[in-house]
């Protein structure tokens, strides 16, 4: 099908998954902002999540196949733009664009290294297990401490170190991925284009110092 | 005024080319910067040196010919310019100049400054025919165009198709060349009966003819001497995603 090989479908492709990725990054950081309310909140918010059952399951397949689309995609347009750009300039000179824009590639290779490391870590629990919730002390109400296992790894240097570097990969990725859908999409009119580009950068601070203060406050132990 | 230039030789397409340096002296402020050349290119064939080839043609802003990258910019430092329209009093002396041709893999370069861009021609003729009355002299206004879409169509139509764009877009893309085109056709009743097949035809050249993808890098937009807007793109974006839509016609 054209979607899938014009250059502009494959952008639209690249637009509407990293689109529903934010969505996803935004409820996942409204929930683990539950963090800074007590073990009580966060705790409740785990279980209600792990109580979807097979919709669970469903959500993780639906997250795969948009991280699937998204890097592939991503990875084949960077391969196909290196080719049709010979040898640099003697003098490099760009004007209007950012190094969050030209910096995509790595960012988002930064981000999928940390993905699995993230999962590996907080869902399969197997990076350290003796602070992992499948072997602490369940919680005053039974259920799996994930509030001692966040606070317990995030008091750990290398582990908030881990976090906060692919945090800010992330806002990077952000920097130029939030504002780029509008214009990718074919909302942008012109005029709108420099304000666009100034909320995008906005909120992707926003995201980046919101996520980066979950082990950052940890680590300082300002939440404890 | 004394400069010293660094431009950029190659012999031929399979040539590997370098930068070679040249002095030009007693440069007149009044110049442009391809009199520059041309007085250079003067003092060249005078010492019985190969004179430096350059596109040029009408040599005043409108023709698209002219194509040198001038300290990193397509077209020099001066904003909505092309070379030919760039004069010397935008440098001084004792400067250091850094010529270089278009650089892109869809634009072979022939000899020295002079690219191929036969690949920009290809994405018009993809593009095709427009529907349009023949016959005899239509009576004025037969065709309702309002004045803001006429205004759009004009921006859009102010490309001179110099590939500015292709040479100033980090991914070597000619999106905004095929925007122009595609945005200036859709909105106009002469082009809108094959919107559809245009911005396909159009986009799939783009990548057939080794252009890159676009990446929202808006470099074009700052390198165009005609100050095409990377709305266009958008336009572009918006058109391809209607050709999505099913339609009973087609």
């Amino acid at each position: 099908m054209n979607l899938f090989t014009n250059t502009v479908g494959r952008k639209i492709l690249m637009a509407v998954t990293g689109l529903l990725l934010i969505a996803f990054i935004t409820v996942h950081l409204i929930g683990n902002l539950t963090v800074f309310a007590g073990p009580d909140s966060i705790n409740a918010y785990a279980k209600a999540l792990h109580d979807l059952g097979p919709l669970v399951w469903l959500f993780r397949l639906g997250m795969l196949a948009l991280f699937a689309v998204h890097i592939t995609f991503g990875i084949q347009l960077y391969m196909e733009n290196k080719a049709a750009t010979p040898d640099p300039y003697a003098i490099e000179k760009t004007l209007v664009t950012s190094f969050s824009a030209k910096t995509m590639l790595y960012t988002g290779l930064i981000i999928l290294a940390f993905l699995l490391y993230h999962l590996l870590h907080f869902t399969v629990q197997v990076t350290n297990p003796a602070i992992s919730a499948v072997n602490l002390p369940l919680d005053a109400a039974s259920r799996p401490d994930v509030y001692s296992m966040m606070v317990l790894s995030f008091q750990k240097v290398f582990i908030s170190l881990i976090y906060i570097v692919a945090m800010v990969a992330l806002l990077l990725h952000l920097a130029h991925g939030i504002s780029s859908w509008v214009q990718t999409l074919g909302w942008s009119t012109g005029p709108s284009q420099d304000k666009v580009i100034s909320i995008g950068k906005v909120l992707a601070i926003v995201y980046g110092l919101a996520y980066i203060a979950i082990p950052l406050l940890i680590l300082a132990r300002i939440v404890k | 005024m004394d400069l010293t230039l660094h431009v950029w030789r190659q012999k031929g397409p399979e040539d590997t080319g370098k930068l070679e340096t040249y002095k030009a002296k007693n440069v007149s402020p009044d110049q442009s910067f391809l009199e520059m050349l041309d007085e250079l290119n003067d003092d060249l064939i005078k010492t019985g040196q190969d004179p430096i080839a350059f596109d040029h043609d009408c040599r005043e802003g409108i023709c698209g010919m002219c194509s040198q990258v001038i300290n990193g910019r397509p077209h020099g430092q001066q904003e909505l310019t092309t070379v030919c329209q760039l004069h010397m009093r935008e440098f001084a002396d004792g400067d250091e100049i850094f010529i270089e041709p278009w650089r892109a893999r869809a634009f072979p370069i022939l000899r020295d400054l002079i690219v191929d861009r036969t690949a920009l021609d290809v994405i018009m003729q993809a593009g095709g025919y427009t529907s349009c009355h023949t016959g005899g002299v239509a009576d004025g206004n037969t065709l309702l165009i309002s004045k803001p879409v006429a205004d759009y169509a004009m921006d859009a139509a102010a490309c001179i198709g110099c590939g500015a764009c292709v040479a100033a877009c980090p991914n070597s893309s000619a999106m905004l060349f095929a925007s122009a085109k595609v945005a200036q056709l859709a909105v106009l009743p002469q082009g809108k009966p094959e919107a559809r097949r245009r911005v396909l035809a159009m986009t799939e050249a783009n990548l057939s003819e080794g252009f890159g993808n676009c990446t929202n890098h808006y470099e074009c937009e700052a390198a165009c001497p005609k100050g095409i807007s990377v709305k266009f793109i958008a336009k572009l974006n918006r058109e391809y995603l209607k050709s999505m839509i099913p339609s009973a016609m087609e």
